[in-house]
């Protein structure tokens, strides 16, 4: 439907009825991530950012760059789960999280230094409304997403 | 902004220049408040209210950088959007509608 060319800088925001701390947890540790990134199980160090796959495949790695629980975290994102984006260059993610009033957080992600990957640009373009969307859901509501 | 209320993202797309500011985000991204404006017949005010409005439903996110504030498109409440109200009800038949207009419009 669309030849656009998809955008190097990327932004993504969403309002989270949890706490800094839930959001922080449900990012970093796989038992949160599997049931709403695409199935992937996500574990954070303050060195390594890691998504495997069921039987231990890498999905994507990344070097944490700023590691500050529960506020900030910023790594780079190196795809593998398919060839197309497994060649190309890393780019960062950067993952802000801040307390709002009424039990709210902001939540705020923003993907770039995507110039030299437009093959990832264009499949995160894709998929981070839907992550983030199934990780709200599944923060509010304890379910994954139906569907 | 409460955070749960689609009210603002309807209330912020029922506007066709917020429509068509959301369409010159989506061409590219990260672009100043003049940037926007030379592309469109209004004043700069009238460009910063819509923008606003665009902001305080989530639809537009700024970041700074630098000097510069830059204006970034926000697909997420369009996706939660779609998530409760398109999924829920009707996507198969706006599929297969869509899938039919599309086609009509084409062999037209």
């Amino acid at each position: 439907m669309t030849t656009m060319t998809a955008q190097t800088t990327q932004v993504y925001s969403i309002f989270i009825k949890a706490t800094p701390e839930q959001i922080w947890d449900a990012i970093t540790k796989p038992e949160f991530s599997h049931k709403y990134f695409y199935g992937s199980y996500v574990t954070v160090t303050p060195e390594a950012y890691r998504g495997l796959d069921g039987e231990g495949g890498d999905l994507v790695i990344g070097t944490v760059l700023e590691y500050e629980p529960p506020a900030r975290l910023v790594h780079s994102w190196s795809a593998m789960y398919d060839a197309e984006v497994a060649g190309e260059d890393a780019s960062r993610v950067t993952w802000e999280i801040e307390a709002q009033e009424g039990g709210y957080s902001k939540l705020t992600v923003v993907h770039d230094q995507l110039e030299a990957s437009p093959k990832t640009a264009e499949s995160v373009a894709r998929g981070w409304s839907y992550v983030l969307s199934g990780l709200k859901t599944l923060l509010e509501t304890g379910e994954p997403l139906a569907g | 902004m409460t955070g749960v209320d689609d009210d603002p993202v309807f209330k912020a797309l029922a506007d066709p220049t917020r429509r068509h500011l959301l369409d010159r985000l989506f061409e590219r991204d990260g672009r100043t408040l003049t940037e926007l404006e030379s592309e469109l017949a209004m004043t700069r005010f009238g460009v910063m209210k819509h923008l606003r409005v665009l902001e305080d439903a989530g639809l537009v996110v700024t970041r700074r950088q630098g000097r510069e504030k830059l204006h970034y498109l926000n697909p997420v409440p369009i996706r939660l959007v779609h998530d409760r109200w398109i999924d829920k009800y009707t996507e198969r038949r706006v599929s297969a509608l869509a899938d039919l207009k599309n086609e009509l419009e084409e062999t037209a």
